[in-house]
């Protein structure tokens, strides 16, 4: 959304507050790479910002072809961001399918940038368009920047003795010449990228170099007419320290790690190749000198039962997948609750059921995290709400595993695994630490007062001891066969599971969990919006926008999904009505009127794509209908704009 | 693994106060003892031996051993025991399965903890049938086996645990039976190997596949159908009046008989642990025409999985430094200071 700060003409004003940009193009033309680098220098600018990789499944779809459209968007402004935009201003278009598939995001009057040379006939077609967009008037509502990038590519780098096919592929970096141009930024950190990323290839770093700046020449000389003009973004004001971007699967490394040392455990990770949650294993795999083991499985089932091995012997287990794969680790999981040893689980959420959409967002695995075991196994849940808040989140689910024995599920989605927001690094010597206690004597008395050793005796948390296999006099054998409440010997008997049964659920529902707090609003009021993982930007700003409309309306954001805040039924019933948005069909709503029996009423989208701001605004201003405070439209009903009940909404 | 300290233990030590729940009369109370016996002849250290196994009648085991214990999934023990061997190389691990646990649900973990060649000791208990759930054929059955789920016969070709194992990349295989005297003998060759040991006991459910080893493990009289295979020794069985030869033109195995104890001129070949080719050859020979290849098949070992994770993980972290700071503040950064901001 690109608010005027200056007064508007033909499109963005000179200084806007917040440009949304989207590269797309073929999966081959490099889009990830250029929103990436792109992002790199919109943080270095100062500016705040919010990204959203939108890549197909295929590695290399057949090109030129619709769904093999690859698409990176990037929001940055002068003021806090928290999406990454409803609709873009500028649409980067590399070839006729990423035209058709863009197109109707972009925001009218927006600005595409378009390559005349992939506009060719073969490509045309492939895309299904009868005839040229850019030669008839089907683009009139939009600025249109036609040009042959292609060749003005082969031009700029010929003097490396490329061929034809090697030359296009540095297509993407003249782009990014271009938008570097158009926005103000210096071209010397993407030049040592690319030295850095092309070290054995100088060649090839040249060349792109010189199609880099070959594209910043194009907008700074080429007298353009009327659409491409440059803009210029202030920094966003930020409290003074040393910042860097992050995607969600660092931040959850990231803290993963932090997490271990503050547990003073070496940490073992057990992974299983699967979208989106591979880059996790892959950050990991790098971090070894932090006393990290990554152990790649063969299957999703080995690699968590790998991890409780590990958690056995006395270090931190984590595992990571998504939905499916989670589905496949949920009879270790159970294993894990009743023998109580601690454990991490990452599910970076993506569509499903099944298959699903494995490149797209989705937060439909609520209820397998809360309710989806075999048996009454009650597991600690957690939501990070962006990139950066999973850092924390992650070393809470340690905190909560190591200190309760049990394992704890932490849920993140395709959306922030992917995206990047700039990030104030933290000072880790701030940190709490909670340092893992082994037992390695006898905890108990028996009947003749000598020493004994109960494996099943509990702390003040509930939690039992942890006992590493190595210390001496404490042999013990453990099990998923329902044990004694202190011997931790098979017993069958029916008080017995009663008991087991009791004490397992009292320690989970007791974990100490920091009581909800308002994030943007007033305690009490007319409308809650209740929210919880990455739907945290849209409905911030959603709500902050009707708030500045005069809407009584606050935003709840819940981070601990089981056990929940103890204090949350009691807020949540301080407001006439609570509205929970949801990338699923209102999973987190069900758990809420069970827990509180509050009227939680559902807001639902399951298209793959995340929120839109404008989605929101529309079904907030449904509660304020006619009433004080609702003139002037800022957020008036429009049911166009909610997303349908059943999803599908693009 | 560090050098194991050699404890002085008796069979009493290894015993808990567990009643064993197994049938009166299971090949595994035999199993138990064998293993019971052969712990302090290894010198080993309760405290540093791990028992862990699947589900089953064979991995209610651990409950009954005085070491650590855990009894885990069905047919993921080999996994739980990759995490805890990688988390303490120094814990003494012994898998225990069965062959429904091991070959059916855990075939794949089973597959990759061998070629793998985590250190531990791998004892499938084959009985050939699905004990626990009251007798249903398993993959080891052989084809006709009449069972609840199976009434008319069961159809489905066997699996050959040890050819399994061999065919994983498995370095050491051995086979014994429940109430064989020479069984403590496999398990500390087993144990003596650093490497996966995979050992293949065959087991006497008595309840519901009885005696169908007995042609080869009867308590007495099927000492003539035993090939107990020794390393440097000729493959002399039935008191040494046969042996077995290879034919070097087929590339089969044989059965010879010898005169006289005069095995050199009948072409009885000697064993050769390290001799895969051979030990193929053993796993695949069939029991009728030939006798049951026992003892230690084959024995060669190579680098373990956990000492090549370590050297990796040593040489992954030489020169680097933990600072968790400073991995925070990694990559591109830029620094705000009241208006400025510098790249850093």
């Amino acid at each position: 959304m690109a608010t005027a700060a200056t007064a508007p003409e033909n499109g963005l004003p000179a200084t806007p507050e917040s440009v949304v940009v989207r590269f797309a193009g073929d999966s081959g033309d490099g889009m990830q790479l250029t929103g990436g680098q792109f992002t790199l220098s919109t943080a270095l600018a100062g500016n705040d910002l919010a990204t959203f990789p939108d890549f197909p499944a295929e590695i290399r779809a057949p090109q030129g072809t619709l769904f093999g459209v690859s698409a990176f968007q990037i929001n940055f402004g002068s003021r806090e961001i928290n999406t990454a935009g409803d609709a873009p201003d500028v649409l980067v278009a590399m070839n006729p399918a990423a035209l058709k598939v863009n197109l109707a995001a972009l925001k009218p009057g927006g600005l595409i940038i378009a390559d005349t040379g992939a506009f060719t006939k073969r490509n045309l077609d492939k895309a299904k368009y009868d005839a040229n967009p850019l030669e008839d008037d089907s683009l009139a509502q939009f600025d249109v920047l036609a040009f042959d990038i292609s060749e003005k590519t082969i031009e700029a780098v010929k003097p490396f003795g490329l061929g034809n096919k090697d030359a296009l592929r540095s297509k993407n970096m003249w782009t990014l010449g271009l938008a570097l141009w158009m926005f103000d930024r210096p071209r010397e950190p993407i030049h040592d990228w690319l030295k850095a990323k092309f070290k054995s290839k100088p060649d090839i770093a040249d060349a792109n170099i010189a199609a880099l700046d070959a594209g910043h020449a194009y907008g700074e000389t080429a007298e353009l007419a009327g659409p491409l003009k440059q803009l210029h973004v202030d920094p966003v004001p930020s409290a003074p320290g040393l910042y860097r971007t992050v995607t969600g699967a660092e931040a959850v490394s990231l803290g993963l790690v932090a997490g271990a040392q503050l547990a003073e455990l070496p940490m073992f990770f057990g992974g299983y190749p699967i979208t989106p949650a591979s880059a996790i294993l892959h950050h990991l795999a790098r971090l070894k000198e932090f006393g990290v083991t990554t152990f790649q499985a063969e299957d999703e089932i080995a690699a968590v039962c790998a991890a409780i091995g590990a958690s056995y012997a006395g270090q931190l287990g984590v595992t990571s997948s998504s939905g499916p794969g989670i589905a496949l680790k949920t009879e270790a999981i159970g294993l894990g609750i009743m023998t109580e040893l601690p454990l991490v689980i990452v599910n970076s959420q993506r569509g499903g059921p099944s298959t699903g959409l494995p490149t797209k967002t989705e937060q439909s695995d609520l209820y397998q995290a809360v309710y989806g075991r075999n048996g009454d196994a009650p597991m600690p849940v957690i939501a990070a709400s962006s990139p950066s808040d999973a850092f924390e989140v992650a070393i809470e689910a340690c905190r909560i595993a190591v200190e309760y024995m049990t394992p704890v599920m932490l849920l993140t989605d395709g959306y922030i695994a992917n995206a990047a927001e700039p990030w104030k690094v933290p000072d880790p010597s701030t940190f709490t630490p909670f340092p893992a206690k082994f037992l390695d004597k006898p905890n108990a008395v028996d009947d003749e007062g000598g020493e004994t050793f109960l494996p099943y005796k509990r702390d003040e948390k509930g939690a039992r001891p942890w006992v590493k296999p190595g210390t001496p006099g404490l042999m013990h054998r453990i099990g998923g066969i329902e044990k004694h409440e202190l011997t931790g010997n098979i017993d069958y008997s029916p008080d017995n599971h009663q008991r087991m049964t009791d004490l397992r659920k009292g320690k989970v529902e007791g974990i100490a969990v920091p009581d909800q707090e308002v994030c943007l609003g007033e305690t009490s009021g007319k409308l809650a919006v209740v929210g919880w993982g990455s739907t945290f930007g849209p409905i911030h700003r959603a709500v902050d926008n009707c708030r500045r409309a005069g809407l009584d309306v606050s935003h709840i954001h819940v981070r601990h999904i089981w056990p929940l805040p103890a204090n949350l039924g009691e807020l949540l019933r301080g407001f006439d009505h609570v509205l929970v948005p949801e990338m699923n069909t209102g999973q987190f709503k069900t758990v809420l009127r069970d827990q509180f029996l509050v009227d939680a009423e559902p807001l639902t989208k399951t298209s793959g794509q995340p929120f839109q701001i404008a989605e929101l605004e529309a079904a907030i201003g449904k509660y304020f209908d006619g009433i004080e405070g609702n003139e002037g439209g800022q957020v008036a009903v429009n049911d166009d704009q909610l997303p349908s009940p059943q999803g599908g909404a693009e | 693994m560090n050098a194991p300290v050699k404890i002085e233990t008796t069979l009493k030590d290894w015993e808990t106060d567990q009643e064993v729940r197994w049938c009166p009369g299971c090949g595994d109370y035999a199993i138990l003892k064998a293993v019971q016996r052969t712990l302090p002849q290894l010198g080993a250290d309760p405290k540093n031996t791990v028992f862990i196994s699947g589900i089953g009648c064979s991995s209610r085991f651990p409950y009954y051993v005085e070491s650590y214990g855990f009894h885990t999934i069905h047919g993921r023990a080999p996994a739980f025991a990759t995490g805890a061997k990688l988390a303490n190389p120094d814990l003494d691990i012994w898998l225990v399965t069965g062959d429904g646990d091991g070959l059916s649900i855990g075939g794949n973990h089973l597959m990759h903890v061998l070629r793998r060649n985590v250190n531990m000791q791998i004892m499938l208990f084959n009985n050939e049938i699905y004990g626990l759930t009251k007798g249903q054929a398993s993959p080891t059955s052989r084809e006709g086996t009449k069972s609840p789920s199976t009434p008319i016969g069961s159809y489905d070709h066997p699996a050959r645990p040890a050819a399994f194992a061999l065919g994983a990349g498995a370095r050491f295989v051995g086979r014994g039976f429940d109430v064989s005297k020479h069984l403590p003998d496999v398990l500390k060759a087993a144990h003596a190997h650093k490497g996966a040991a995979f050992i293949e006991i065959f087991q006497n459910c008595i309840v519901y596949n009885k005696d169908v080893f007995h042609d080869f493990a009867a308590p007495k009289g099927a000492e003539d159908q035993q090939l107990w295979l020794e390393n440097g020794k000729p493959m002399l069985f039935a008191k040494d009046t046969k042996g077995i030869t290879l034919n070097r033109e087929k590339l089969c195995l044989e059965v010879v008989d010898v005169v006289d104890g005069d095995w050199e001129s009948a072409g009885v070949i000697v064993h050769d642990v390290t001799n895969r080719s051979i030990a193929h050859m053993l796993v695949e020979m069939p029991f009728g025409p030939f006798p049951m290849a026992l003892g230690v098949l084959y024995d060669d070992p190579r680098p373990t999985f956990e000492d090549a994770v370590i050297a990796e993980r040593a040489k992954a972290s030489e020169g680097k430094d933990a600072n968790l700071a400073k991995l925070l503040g990694k990559g591109q950064t830029w620094t705000v200071s009241g208006t400025a901001q510098d790249p850093v």
